[in-house]
């Protein structure tokens, strides 16, 4: 394939999915919104609910992302430094939070934090790192593992302490995939809205809660509208003071093949690092996970199995077996991941390249911070006549997750993409390899590792995706977080069990799923 | 070159699509409804073999989300007939035009009183009544009596034991706050404010307020023995109870009652409105009616229709339970709620 093409490709496949699956519709729900007479939509930008609203939203935002990050410092240096036996098993279980409903991790917040500590600002901040964590150990992690510890051995040898190390190569080098990280769980926090509702209680909103109020509670489409364009505009900003830091930061010619570069955990120093890194968040992560497998097992009184037995029971409440939602979960998830390393595959590419587009990098991470309620019901009214009359098609599902999954896609390869050192690409250029052969012999084996990562990923927000599979999932077909809420939703001690068997049904498949994604890499030994 | 490869992209992206875009065939009926909807699966084999329609099924969120799904897609909808709009939020659907009118001739058979819509846009189907529901053991083990009414909770006695869902984002916290308007009229607010100062806790959702802050519910932590919830969730604590207890482990205190009626209609501009039809006489049929307790634990709006036995000891069918027209809650909501709020929360 000529070098035109391809740029033609990476382009034209990022391009024409989010321009008709979230750009039109967003635009679609804006202007109906914002259509039509009447006062002048400005005065809910006046209001000082509004002004609290936004204030709210973006420190707290900038809260979590600070928290999250201080929390998985330790564990993203433990991964990405050493090699110890089942360290692929801990990075898989990372992951487990993040997939998680919102309102099961709350119920379970709300189960172990003590009375006085439940409502208000300090749960928030703690459930989205709980939440978060795994975005910045596996992206800040993938990346460390990848950096040439020769460089730091060498500024030791030459005397530099383990501060100044520290400071002047190892924050340097990780910078690029420290704002990619960042930037992720900002705008997870920035959009925030299942959290902010039951752990804030009535008095905290984001703008996402406050967009929800105002088109589905009070069906005021224009302040929704004019909402969520205050919260692209605080997004686009966001995005683009990140992708400038990661662009600025990109230092070339330090990676490695992550064989090359662990250590073996040898020494006592070294057990007591792994173990007090990956103990304490053990004990964060684990807390909240095991009260979920208690309650899961409460039923009468005592501890039993009930709720397991009753999974395969056909319930009217699914039009389904509960277990038949592990099927569709997998199904969805296999086919949204696939979507999603395709399409953000090329995207990272494109965005990574010599002449790589800032427009498309910040559209890319769009999907991320635009409001999911708007999107939601824009999807209801874009695609409602033929020939794209496709509200009721199944495959709408995987679609929709896949806007969330692509933009960590991107964001896990382009700092890898831009860190791979061109000299390598213009030797085997020079040598007589073609554009082609330079992409798949130079540029795939090192940006490997960061595809599994990026396709265990996708995998698992799909496994967890709830807002818009809720939305457009059929009744029969449902997923496991979608089967969570309509047990949850129902009285009877039975119900509440079952609701969190799914659950740890849920955190089970999803460990599964992302050591089986991670693996087909590593077994065949280079590119899948 | 470039631009003829992403013209290429877009269209076969477009094609791929168009060509697996779901139409609805004339042979399938498509009901449009909340996430709270249960059918058994014979009932719903039942009506397929009668009509000869297969019965889609497209859960929508929750009530509010489905009215504003139903404004948003009027004249063009995602199905043929719409269920699941109560009476606090049918006269926003009406403003709408959502449906189009139809007597089903089942109607005979349905309790007068809940038939509100003269013009027959909305079909009555079911009701069920959001009450204050208090945990048995709690009071006898402390010998204090229940509360009997809705001012009784602004008493000492009562003191930090009530639990609300907040009536902006939850469908039973909107009926109560309702309840309590019809009560006690223009001093519904300086109800409101004594049950603040008698420490009520507003929460965001139903199953926040009932799983962990109810001490009635089983498997329940929570510490307070008042909550808002359903008449019928008594005779649920029963069914999904294990072991299956004797009696109902909570009550209802019944003078705090609101009405909550369900409505179904056929919407217009329905792909197949003679199935919708069909429908809306099915879910006023016997058979349908009398799958609706243990389904969604609601009452069935035909007077003839059988309830199974715990719903007969255990649930109670309030005889006046309080009420407001839709027309009014309608015209006041937005501003009641925010009242509210200002008065609870902030």
């Amino acid at each position: 394939m000529s070098t035109r093409s391809w740029r033609a490709l990476t382009y034209g496949v990022p391009l024409a999915f989010l321009g008709l699956f979230f750009v039109y519709p967003l635009l679609a729900i804006l202007d109906r919104g914002l259509r039509g007479d009447g006062d002048p939509p400005l005065d809910v930008l006046t209001d000082p609910v509004t002004r609290e609203v936004v204030w709210f939203t973006v420190w707290q935002a900038f809260a979590s992302t600070a928290l999250t990050i201080a929390v998985a410092a330790p564990a993203a240096y433990v991964l990405g430094r050493y090699r110890f036996r089942g360290r692929s098993l801990v990075s898989a279980i990372v992951v487990v939070p993040f997939v998680l409903p919102t309102l099961v991790v709350a119920l379970a917040f709300l189960a172990i934090l003590p009375d006085n500590l439940e409502r208000g600002w300090a749960p928030i901040l703690v459930a989205h790192t709980f939440f978060n964590v795994a975005v910045v150990v596996r992206i800040v992690g993938t990346f460390w593992a990848n950096l040439d510890p020769r460089v730091t051995e060498a500024a030791a040898t030459l005397g530099a302490s383990p501060a100044a190390r520290a400071r002047e190569i190892i924050l340097p080098l990780l910078a690029p995939a420290l704002a990619a990280a960042a930037a992720i769980v900002f705008l997870f926090s920035f959009t925030s809205f299942g959290i902010v509702l039951i752990l804030g209680g009535p008095r905290y909103a984001t703008i996402e809660a406050e967009i929800y109020n105002q088109a589905v509670r009070l069906f005021d489409l224009r302040s929704a509208a004019v909402l969520s364009i205050v919260q692209l505009v605080c997004v686009v900003a966001a995005i683009w003071v990140a992708t400038r830091l990661e662009r600025g930061l990109a230092v070339t010619g330090t990676l490695r093949a992550e064989r090359d570069t662990l250590k073996r955990v040898r020494n006592r120093r070294d057990k007591l690092v792994v173990g007090v890194s990956l103990g304490g968040l053990g004990l964060f992560l684990g807390l909240p996970l095991a009260v979920l497998v208690e309650r899961s097992l409460a039923v009468g009184g005592g501890h039993g199995f009930d709720a397991y037995e009753a999974l395969t029971d056909r319930t009217s409440v699914l039009l389904a077996a509960p277990w038949e939602a592990i099927v569709n979960s997998v199904v969805y998830a296999t086919a949204a991941a696939a979507i999603a390393v395709v399409v953000g595959g090329l995207a990272a590419f494109a965005v990574a390249g010599s002449r790589g587009s800032r427009g498309l990098d910040t559209l890319v991470l769009l999907p991320l911070g635009a409001s999911a309620v708007m999107l939601g019901l824009g999807f209801l009214i874009a695609f409602d006549t033929a020939p794209i009359d496709f509200r009721a098609a199944p495959w709408i599902v995987p679609v929709a997750q896949a806007l969330v999954a692509i933009p960590f896609v991107v964001r896990i390869l382009v700092p890898t993409l831009r860190s791979i050192d061109p000299r390598l690409r213009d030797a085997a250029a020079v040598l007589g390899a073609s554009p082609a052969r330079v992409r798949r012999e130079v540029d795939l084996p090192i940006v490997a590792r960061g595809l599994a990562v990026a396709a265990g990923f996708a995998f698992a927000i799909s496994l967890g995706e709830f807002g818009a599979t809720v939305f457009l999932a059929r009744p029969d077909r449902p997923t496991l977080p979608v089967a969570i809420f309509r047990f949850l939703g129902r009285p009877g001690e039975l119900n509440l069990a079952t609701a969190y068997a799914l659950a740890v049904v849920l955190m089970t498949v999803t460990v599964v799923s992302v050591l089986l994604v991670e693996r087909v890499r590593l077994r065949r030994g280079g590119w899948f | 070159m470039t631009r003829t490869a992403l013209c290429v992209v877009v269209a076969t992206a477009a094609l791929g699509v168009a060509g697996c875009g779901g139409s609805n065939q004339p042979n399938d009926v498509v009901l449009v409804t909340h996430d709270s909807f249960a059918i058994s699966p014979a009932v719903k084999k039942a009506f397929e073999e009668e009509s000869g329609l297969e019965l889609k099924i497209l859960k929508a969120g929750d009530a509010g989300e489905l009215v504003t799904r139903a404004l948003l897609t009027a004249g063009n909808p995602e199905g043929d007939v719409l269920f699941g709009i109560d009476n606090n939020l049918i006269a926003r659907a009406f403003g709408g035009d959502v449906f189009e009118p139809y007597e089903s001739p089942e109607l005979a058979s349905v309790d007068p009183a809940l038939v509100l819509d003269p013009a027959h846009r909305a079909t009555p189907i079911d009701r069920g009544d959001v009450c204050l529901n208090y945990d048995k053991a709690w009071y006898a083990d402390r010998n204090i009596p229940p509360p009997r009414t809705l001012g009784d909770l602004t008493l000492q006695r009562y003191r930090d034991q009530l639990v609300v869902e907040n009536p902006a984002t939850s469908t039973p916290g909107l009926a109560f706050m309702l309840a309590t308007i019809a009560e006690f009229g223009e001093k519904w607010q300086g109800y409101w404010r004594k049950l603040r100062a008698n420490g009520v806790l507003a929460v965001d959702g139903w199953e926040d307020a009932y799983y962990t802050r109810f001490s009635g519910a089983a498997g329940s932590k929570g510490d307070r023995p008042i909550v808002v919830s359903y008449a019928s969730s008594p005779p649920a604590e029963v069914i999904f109870g294990k072991p299956r207890p004797t009696t109902a482990p909570t009550g209802v205190v019944e003078s705090t009652c609101f009405r909550q009626i369900e409505f179904a209609g056929v919407l217009r501009g329905a792909k197949n409105e003679e199935g919708a039809q069909k429908l809306v006489d099915f879910m006023l049929s016997k058979r349908f009616q009398e799958d609706i307790p243990l389904q969604m634990f609601v009452f069935p709006a035909r007077r003839d229709a059988a309830v199974p036995p715990e719903f007969e000891k255990f649930a109670v069918v309030p005889e006046h339970p309080l009420d407001l027209s839709p027309r009014v809650i309608n015209e006041n909501r937005e501003r009641w709620v925010d009242r509210w709020t200002d008065i609870v929360v902030r």
